[in-house]
């Protein structure tokens, strides 16, 4: 049952923003990997899910916010159960370790979806990334890092809004990047968030 | 349904069993690396053409209900294309989402309705008056008038000229309205592969690189000619007489032309090669009504008026 929701859910995102998966830097490919993507309204998440092949899908957990997808019994359901999604706090308990969740999950050898802005940006440009995604980096430096370029999403749902328009979004994967020797965390998070901007401007 | 609109839909099966059995020949034949590409692209637009045939084909035998939800899904998907390429900004919202699900509806229901004073009036009245002033509830005054002009255009072409091929239903002419419709696909389609054809054969002076570097002046004239000559033989589907035949698919065939020479000039300002990737071969929606967005209300008006009872 819950198979065929999930199988539904993919079905009409497809319908409704297109959600195509454009592969431009790498293969769809089962190995561990982090998807780390920009940031433009709730449908970011089942998009990028819905472009992904059943195969990578099955084994991908997208990250979401605790305080948003956890409040009500609807919205659990939907992250938790259709989209596999890990909950985190976005502001943790001082000492307490919101990225043990997805620590567990890469260690098991499945692929997590994260979106490095933390919240959806008001603007046209793409926030600074928090540093989660340094973190998970060094923590697991065989994993790929592929940025994803998620475009037209603020104008399908913007922040404010509940009127979805029913423009095509498109998916970008781009190359894999991973840490520099030496990197520090403010280079590398500045050099990520340029692999995601510079998939936006289509070759 | 129609014993002649029967004979044309099997008609264009056999056609394009044909054209299969020459693109299987020539895919065979083809050795530089070249001819394969195009013998390729020729037969991804021949799986397409089935594809097309039989959902347009199979909706117009269905009937005129199923004809216009056809067309309302088309337009539907043309102007989603449209959107997605041309920019907007967060003050447009409202007025894309009536667009989408409160103006188009209502057009065509008016068309199903057959209440044609007010579906000629509601788009270029009603919702051109009524989406910019919703645009100004939300207080962005940046690139107004190009907004509003985007957002006109976009219901334009993709909702209101479209839909003008599915009106032909609302015209009592002496013969099968459905027969109309199909009259029209057929040449401004014909006029295209034919261009298409020429082109690729003899096609020298390009007409015009910045618009459209593919159409040549050689693919234009000799596929046109070639379709209205198509138009002509094809009167029997119609009310016309074989000149007037001639008249009207050379009138079809000049502004199928226009419209898809228009089309590329938006998406050309738009950086843009085709409108979507929908179709194999073809690229969009939009890139396959291009020209029936011209050709479609001129041939409806010169139909309502000239050969209506």
């Amino acid at each position: 049952m819950t198979a065929l929701i999930r199988r539904f859910l993919v079905v009409l995102v497809r319908i409704l923003v297109g959600a195509r998966g454009d592969w431009q830097g790498c293969e769809p490919d089962t190995r561990r990997r982090v998807y780390f993507a920009n940031h433009g309204s709730h449908f970011d998440t089942v998009a990028v899910m819905a472009a992904l092949p059943w195969e990578v899908r099955r084994l991908t957990h997208p990250v979401a916010a605790r305080d948003y997808w956890g409040k009500t019994r609807l919205r659990r359901f939907i992250a938790e159960i259709l989209l596999r999604a890990v909950l985190i706090d976005r502001q943790p308990v001082p000492g307490s370790q919101p990225l043990a969740p997805l620590e567990k999950l890469l260690e098991e050898g499945r692929s997590i979806l994260i979106f490095p802005e933390g919240t959806r940006a008001e603007g046209e440009e793409i926030a600074p990334f928090k540093s989660g995604i340094y973190r998970l980096a060094l923590a697991f430096p065989d994993a790929e890092l592929v940025p994803v370029h998620l475009d037209n999403l603020k104008r399908i749902l913007p922040k404010g809004s509940w009127l979805v328009v029913p423009i095509t979004c498109t998916a970008r994967f781009g190359a894999p990047i991973q840490v520099g020797p030496g990197e520090d965390k403010v280079a590398f998070l500045k050099r990520a968030r340029e692999a995601v901007k510079a998939l936006g401007r289509p070759a | 349904m129609n014993a002649t609109l029967a004979t044309v839909l099997y008609g264009l099966v056999g056609l394009l069993a044909l054209a299969s059995a020459i693109g299987f020949v020539l895919g065979r034949r083809a050795k530089s690396p070249e001819a394969v590409k195009t013998v390729e692209n020729l037969n991804a637009r021949i799986r397409s053409w089935w594809m097309m045939v039989i959902v347009v084909g199979g909706a117009i035998a269905l009937g005129d209900t199923v004809t216009i939800t056809l067309f309302a899904l088309i337009s539907f998907m043309a102007l989603r294309e449209f959107w997605t390429l041309t920019p907007s900004r967060r003050g447009d919202h409202v007025a894309l989402f009536l667009s989408f699900f409160v103006v188009l509806p209502i057009h065509y229901l008016l068309l199903a309705d057959e209440w044609y004073g007010l579906f000629v009036i509601f788009i270029p009245v009603y919702a051109f008056l009524m989406l910019p002033a919703i645009a100004t509830l939300a207080g962005d005054t940046n690139d107004f008038l190009a907004r509003g002009a985007k957002v006109q255009w976009g219901l334009m072409l993709t909702v209101y000229s479209i839909s003008h091929a599915p009106a032909l239903l609302l015209l009592d002419t002496g013969v099968p309205a459905a027969l109309l419709i199909v009259y029209l696909i057929i040449v401004v389609q014909l006029s295209d592969v034919f261009q298409y054809v020429w082109g690729k054969l003899i096609g020298r002076t390009r007409l015009s690189p910045s618009v459209s570097p593919s159409k040549t002046v050689e693919g234009l004239i000799g596929g046109g000619l070639c379709a209205i000559l198509a138009g002509t033989f094809l009167y029997g589907m119609t009310p016309f007489s074989p000149l007037q035949a001639a008249g009207m698919s050379a009138v079809i065939v000049t502004a199928g032309f226009f419209g898809g020479f228009v089309l590329s000039a938006i998406k050309r300002d738009l950086k843009a090669k085709d409108w979507g990737t929908i179709i194999e071969g073809h690229g969009g929606v939009l890139d396959r009504v291009d020209s029936l967005t011209f050709a479609a209300p001129l041939f409806f008006h010169m139909t309502r008026y000239w050969f209506t009872m």
